[in-house]
């Protein structure tokens, strides 16, 4: 009746079990700069582009009477966005080498589908820019790679394109790079690359391109292979150091008595033996053990869902977090934070709405408008409401404190969304603090 | 723009990063050290865990579809972990079309009945004997059917959210949906206005008679699946392995014979060692010629295949460019 594939061969690295690890990235960039011909070609070239899926491409194209294939079909899968030419949603891609799976988050670049764009962009550990070499950066490109950078995204790669149709001169790419590096240093991004390609042809993209002698940096793929990978929560967490935490999400009963609180953990690694507090009730405790449905651990990394047995009898629930004594969260009720609005209603001091922060859903109200996110001053100016996609800063009051961190502390303990208490769409993400920028 | 340009030439084994790729099924030994020390099985397996107990948390009624496919055996398996040492606390729907391979019947009561769980299940054709849906006849398939058996099942028993095992490389529909995917009152998905989703903040509210539909698997692909299933011993119906079976090839596709799928005048019934992709409805599920009979083999053959997954398997996404987009506004899985 059912088969057991029986125990698994000493091959777990040839099968690709585990010699692979996982980078998201998110892209920038208009259908004219190239952006889609260059994801075609990276699923192409890493043997993730079927040719059934090519074949019904050409169709489509065809039925359109273009005349000619249309690669922006790979990834504008819905029927209203072939009929537009446009991206309206976030499309997922999957690519893989032998070391890395890569999950492509191919995003929409037109200023009403912020909401999307930042869907997209806030899982990601790195952003792949299209800049067209004919034109230089575009307006919306700049406001989304800030809008990236404002979510933590904190690795560029960016592709000077077209190179071909500016004969590879070498002072347009050094333009574009000039730009980049001094709008990266402002945002605070820690590393930005900046690569001249060919996406039509190829060039750098996969196959390093002998038509610029003068470049000797890494190709596209390159980039993308040696980029910080691992999971986008744990690098803030890692790289700066928020200590570990565990946002309850569902309390396990034990065979024998006693109780384990299930969450994934972030910020940093918890062991056996750590001393915790449980907020935002203040009581401290340790870490008496580590559960997995594959058994217990000592310790539990960056990433991991698992469940923790406390050492000592406490009443914690769904909604409370487990963090690390030392360098503990501050619980507050009140606090600023850095919001990007998506509702055509504006957002004005005194609207009631909810607020889920880390596995916790409570009242929320909008004490103050402090003032709106200028792209490209990239500054704060005065204003009163905020108006749809904007980014602004406000300050909030919840109806039950909640454990926070600076987002650019914890990218999970430092977020959140607003939610309409009527409909219960979700019409804002959220940073606590102040955008983060560097002079 | 031509797309020979484009695609074509790295077909040519001494083109563009064919030293960096996966070279057709056999993986080259190159193994770079790992920073992070959780691999990419690690990193699906805990954010699946994740969304689904954050969806059993904040949804009253869940509920998670089982169709005895790898997908939701996957699924099943992921539902599991999440609640161990306690039992999975919301139960299995089976949408079932009545067009069965027994083999999947068997497996389906063997897997449920393993975990401890409570099986519904919902039969298109007690949706076509109570006049909900016309009869399409006995051989015809009744994918699309499913739709109303679905929507039925899931009004009937109040449920606000469904776990399904659908996942986004799987077609181009699906590569656009959230991993917690709305929908309202008539079951219809908006393509258009969907929920933002941020960060791991999965916001499951919906109003009474909305549901959600929740996809934990949306970022694993068909070789994720099979490394996954081949890392943690998850059996599966002995249909995914090469066989021996009479088949008929129609419209380019392998169907097997069986009580709903016989010859036409001119079809040739042949026996062919072939494996099924996936598990669907067994009028319009086709077959691959085939001879891998291990997990390990169809981890090789997946990473070698050139055909998609629905591709190479299903008639129903084959009638339209947009066939799953279509399907999916109208409540499908």
């Amino acid at each position: 009746m059912t088969t057991l594939p029986g125990s698994p061969p000493a091959g777990g690295p040839e099968l690709g079990v585990d010699t692979m690890d996982l980078l998201r990235f998110a892209t920038i960039g208009s259908v004219d700069d190239g952006k889609s011909t260059l994801i075609g070609r990276l699923l192409f070239d890493t043997r993730q582009l079927f040719d059934d899926q090519l074949t019904a491409i050409e169709t489509a194209s065809e039925r359109r009477g273009l005349g000619e294939v249309d690669l922006s079909f790979v990834t504008d899968g819905l029927r209203a966005e072939r009929e537009q030419g446009i991206t309206i949603d976030v499309a997922y891609r999957y690519a893989a080498t032998p070391h890395r799976k890569f999950v492509i988050a191919d995003c929409p670049g037109h200023i009403q589908y912020t909401r999307n764009m930042a869907t997209g962009a806030s899982t990601a550990d790195l952003a792949l820019v299209l800049v067209d070499a004919t034109s230089g950066l575009r307006e919306q490109s700049r406001r989304h790679i800030c809008i990236a950078a404002l979510l933590g995204v904190d690795q560029l790669v960016v592709c000077a394109n077209k190179m071909d149709l500016v004969g590879w001169d070498r002072s347009a790419y050094q333009r574009i790079a000039d730009e980049m590096e001094a709008l990266a240093r402002r945002l605070g991004i820690s590393s930005c690359t900046v690569i001249p390609i060919s996406a039509l042809h190829g060039d750098n993209v996969v196959a390093r391109s002998d038509a610029a002698p003068w470049y000797d940096g890494p190709t596209v793929l390159d980039a993308l292979e040696s980029a910080r990978a691992g999971g986008w929560a744990a690098q803030r967490g890692m790289s700066r150091g928020s200590g570990a935490r565990l946002p309850v999400q569902w309390v396990l009963r034990q065979p024998g008595g006693g109780r384990t609180y299930a969450g994934m953990v972030n910020g940093g690694p918890f062991r056996v033996g750590d001393a915790v507090v449980v907020l935002p009730q203040g009581a401290k405790t340790t870490i008496r053990a580590i559960e997995t449905a594959d058994g217990p651990l000592q310790r539990a990394e960056v990433g991991l869902s698992v469940s923790l047995r406390l050492g000592d009898h406490l009443d914690v629930s769904r909604g409370d977090l487990i963090a690390a004594a030392e360098g503990a969260p501050k619980v507050t009720d009140t606090f600023e934070a850095t919001v990007c609005w998506f509702q055509e209603r504006p957002l004005a001091a005194g609207d009631r709405l909810r607020i889920k922060h880390t596995t916790r859903v409570a009242p929320v109200v909008v004490e103050d408008v402090i003032g709106i996110f200028d792209v490209n001053e990239l500054r704060v100016v005065d204003a009163n409401v905020l108006r749809e996609n904007d980014i602004g800063v406000v300050k909030l009051r919840t109806a039950t404190p909640l454990a926070v961190d600076p987002y650019e502390a914890d990218r999970i303990t430092g977020s959140f969304v607003l939610i309409d208490e009527l409909t219960f769409a979700t019409i804002a993400a959220g940073m606590v603090g102040p955008p983060r920028l560097h002079d | 723009m031509d797309t020979a340009a484009v695609f074509r030439s790295p077909q040519d084994p001494t083109a563009a990063g064919s030293a960096a790729v996966r070279p057709g099924g056999s993986v080259t030994a190159l193994v770079r050290p790992v920073e992070h020390p959780l691999g990419h099985l690690d990193l699906l397996e805990s954010l699946a865990i994740f969304i689904i107990r954050e969806v059993a948390a904040e949804s009253e009624r869940p509920v998670l579809l089982f169709s005895g496919g790898k997908d939701s055996a996957v699924l099943l398996h992921l539902a599991s972990k999440a609640f161990k040492p306690g039992k999975i606390p919301f139960p299995v729907l089976h949408v079932d079309t009545g067009h069965n391979f027994a083999e999947v019947l068997a497996y389906r009561d063997a897997q449920v009945e393993a975990e401890g769980a409570r099986l519904i299940v919902a039969s298109v054709q007690d949706s076509i004997d109570q006049g909900r849906v016309a009869d399409p006849g006995p051989i015809a398939s009744r994918n699309r059917l499913q739709t109303t058996t679905l929507l039925d099942a899931i009004n009937a028993h109040g449920f606000d959210a469904a776990f399904g095992g659908a996942r986004r490389d799987e077609d181009k529909a699906r590569a656009k949906e959230r991993v917690l995917s709305f929908r309202d009152s008539f079951g219809q998905w908006d393509p258009k206005a969907q929920r933002p989703e941020l960060w791991q903040l999965y916001q499951g509210r919906v109003r009474p008679g909305e549901h959600l539909r929740a996809f934990p698997l949306s970022d694993w692909t068909e070789l994720d699946i099979w490394q996954y299933i081949w890392r943690e011993h998850i059996e599966l119906p002995s249909i995914y392995y090469a066989h021996e079976r009479e088949v008929i090839e129609r419209d380019g596709m392998l169907l097997a014979v069986s009580e709903w799928v016989s010859p036409e005048t001119s079809e040739e019934v042949r026996k062919e060692t072939v494996r099924f992709r996936t598990v669907g409805d067994a009028t319009c599920t086709g077959a691959v010629r085939s001879s891998a009979d291990s997990v390990e083999e169809i981890i090789r053959e997946v990473s070698a295949s050139r055909i998609s997954e629905r591709g190479a398997t299903r008639a129903d996404d084959r009638f339209s460019e947009t066939a799953m987009e279509d399907r999916k506004r109208e409540g499908y899985f």
